[in-house]
């Protein structure tokens, strides 16, 4: 019996193309609606996350001043040195290594070609507590570290500004009139969300940025990799009691100083991100409800515009139960259809809308098997009560009916 | 078991069992004020075979039969036994069942299904039936050969005549090889060219096929086909007369 209703349902779809069309509209961008958008928030989450380790996990950024919410007034806070670089290094369990960071910024000049950019001044550890190798060259050694010599690694960025995406190693550039050799070109790590273009940077030791850039011996932040074996909460509370230590904090005095741990945030981002997805993907659902209620209208309409087909089916020898399934196979039918449909228009605003906002191209598996088979209950729900209203005609009066 | 055939053969011949009998049938319409009695104690033997024709004036009750008969509604009162079975009582399912299997109609507005090519019309019997496609096809095509349709097989209902539309009809009321046809007022939508066509056809399936033929009608020219003409006035049936022009 499935087999006879199944055909005549497909070919009353197939009969009534526009109806048809009509009826599955409101499945169709219900699902088109609810793929769209959960695929763009699992990109999206997705795209924070890779933005986030690209940082590099098992980090603390370490910065004076009270982080996000520093308050306006009072004095600046002042910056970390030499020392504190060896006592977090040395004394605190779980520290791996420490990276300073002395930061400038400048405008860099190679053979005509000029960009402004972002001087940072660091040492080998640098290289140590995050993942970002080289695509060509080499870092600085330890002699030409001690020396502060001037030697540079450039970013992906620099080397697209200044020497038109060529060859750089053993090039020469200068910064506010001091040069430096180009010995090593950093791989292309891309737009940071939060802190602009990781790749347009300038990076050399950081005695001669303090010598030659910044003026004093000053440190705007120290880069701690952690040990993964050890949890990063404790190793971030060794250093919080270890510098309120040495920059004399006392009592119920707040810390003058920050730390930033990119697995933490990581987990909160995600979570926000995920729950913007929830959010958005319920609104969609909504319209996917009154999607189904939009096929139960019309189909509604379409039992009564069809009664006379129902009386000739019925006087034909159709018993009631045929004509229930063949209303509601008709019904789940178009809603799949309808939902097939919307996950095709779905892939498409996907990628678009993808490549509109920077975010990597998703094909979730979950979302699309999910809303298709919440079309096909759609169908089934709302397609049952008129089936009902045609299988319980009287064939007579059926019949009669213009 | 060579005997109770031979009684049974001796009594088909003696007195042929009629294919239908009603027996003080009646059926009211409505409840309380409005409760209007449409048959009033009908009594109607049809032999298999036979070629009827019910008459009467407008509101006599002529439907309301045709609708008992075709197991399409059920009597107040009364008894209705097809080929000997008490059928008045019968579910709706089993009433559908009754039509699918003994059953084909035709009636005054074609009721065709719109945008539905005539195979596919005269093949929906057979869907129900859950023949297989193949032998769905022959058998179409056969019938509407029968109506003299079949080089019009791949034609919607709109773009055939009237006469065209009530042949692709027939030929879906006996796709099925059904022993009774029951057509109320076949001939009612078209000219009486068309009509005497289709009176033909009745006439030829019931006398080729052996279709026994149910037919309402109020014009006397299209009775004059019919073997026995049935006359109702109303609610009840006045007479009943042979048609001695037609030959038995
Ligand atoms: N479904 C119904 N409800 C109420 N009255 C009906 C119904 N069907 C028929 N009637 C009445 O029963 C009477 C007989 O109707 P019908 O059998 O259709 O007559 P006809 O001989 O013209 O075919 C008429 O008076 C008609 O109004
Ligand atoms: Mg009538």
């Amino acid at each position: 019996m499935f087999g006879t209703t199944f055909i005549l349902a497909i070919r009353s779809i197939l009969r009534h193309k526009l109806r048809s069309i009509l009826t599955a509209l409101g499945i169709i961008i219900g699902v088109a609606a609810v793929v769209t958008m959960v695929t763009l928030g699992k990109a999206t989450t997705a795209a924070v996350q890779q933005q986030i380790s690209s940082l590099g996990t098992n980090i603390l950024q370490v910065r004076p001043g009270q982080g996000f919410g520093r308050g306006g007034g009072g004095p600046q806070p002042a910056n970390f040195d030499e020392q504190d670089v060896q006592a977090v290094r040395d004394q605190i369990a779980g520290v791996i290594a420490v990276a300073p960071q002395a930061q400038s910024s400048g405008t860099a000049i190679h053979e005509g070609a000029n960009a402004t950019t972002t001087v940072n001044g660091t040492t080998l550890d640098y290289f140590r507590v995050q993942p970002w190798p080289l695509v060509d060259g080499r870092t600085w050694n330890r002699a030409e570290e001690q020396a502060g010599k001037g030697v540079c690694v450039i970013g992906n960025t620099v080397r697209k500004n200044l020497f038109n995406g060529g060859d750089a190693v053993g090039k020469r550039l200068r910064i506010n009139g001091i040069s430096c050799d180009v010995i090593g070109i950093l791989s292309t790590r891309g737009q940071a969300g939060f802190g602009g273009d990781q790749d347009d940077v300038v990076i050399m030791p950081i005695k001669q940025v303090q010598r030659r850039f910044t003026g004093n011996r000053d440190i705007r932040l120290m880069l701690v990799g952690t040990d993964p074996d050890y949890e990063t909460a404790q190793v971030q509370a060794g250093i919080t009691s270890l510098l309120r230590e040495r920059r004399n904090i006392t009592g119920g005095k707040q810390d003058d100083f920050n730390i930033f741990d990119t697995a933490q945030i990581s987990a909160t981002l995600t979570g926000t991100t995920t729950l913007l997805t929830q959010i958005v993907a319920a609104v969609a659902g909504i319209s996917l409800v009154v999607g189904g209620i939009g096929i139960m209208n019309i189909m509604l309409v379409s039992v009564t515009e069809r009664t006379r087909e129902i009386g000739i089916r019925l006087a034909i020898g159709a018993v009631a139960s045929e004509v229930l399934m063949q209303f509601l196979v008709e019904a789940v039918v178009l809603a799949m259809l309808g939902g097939v449909i919307g996950l095709l228009l779905a892939q498409f605003a996907v990628a678009g809308l993808s490549i509109a906002g920077g975010l990597p191209f998703l094909f979730d598996v979950q979302i699309n098997v999910i809303a298709f088979a919440i079309s096909a209950i759609i169908g089934v729900v709302f397609g049952y009560f008129p089936a009902r209203r045609a299988a319980s005609l009287n064939p007579i009066d059926a019949l009669r009916h213009e | 078991m060579a005997v109770a055939a031979r009684r049974a053969e001796a009594s088909v011949a003696d007195n042929p069992l009629p294919l239908i009998q009603l027996r003080n049938v009646t059926k009211v319409y409505g409840e309380g004020a409005t409760q209007f009695q449409a048959l009033k104690g009908i009594d109607l033997d049809i032999t298999a075979g036979d070629f009827v024709a019910v008459m009467g004036p407008s509101g006599s009750g002529k439907s309301t039969t045709m609708n008992i008969l075709g197991c399409l509604d059920v009597p107040s009162s009364g008894e209705f036994l097809f080929n000997g079975f008490h059928v008045e009582q019968l579910g709706r399912d089993q009433r559908a069942l009754m039509r699918r299997k003994y059953l084909g109609f035709v009636f005054q507005g074609f009721n065709l299904l719109a945008r539905t090519s005539a195979l596919e019309n005269v093949e929906l019997p057979l869907v129900y039936r859950g023949d297989p496609k193949a032998q769905r096809r022959d058998a179409a095509m056969a019938a509407l050969a029968k109506v003299g349709l079949d080089k019009w097989w791949d034609h919607t209902p709109a773009e055939l005549s009237g006469g065209q539309q009530q042949r692709v009809a027939i030929a879906r009321a006996i796709v099925t090889n059904p022993a009774v046809l029951l057509a109320d007022e076949p001939t009612g939508n078209l000219d009486s060219e068309r009509s005497v066509e289709i009176m033909e056809l009745l006439t030829d399936l019931n006398r080729t096929s052996n279709i026994t033929v149910l037919m309402v009608t109020h014009e006397p020219d299209m009775a004059e086909f019919a073997r026995t003409l049935v006359h109702f006035k109303d609610g009840l049936i006045e007479r009943i007369e042979q048609n001695d022009k037609v030959p038995a």
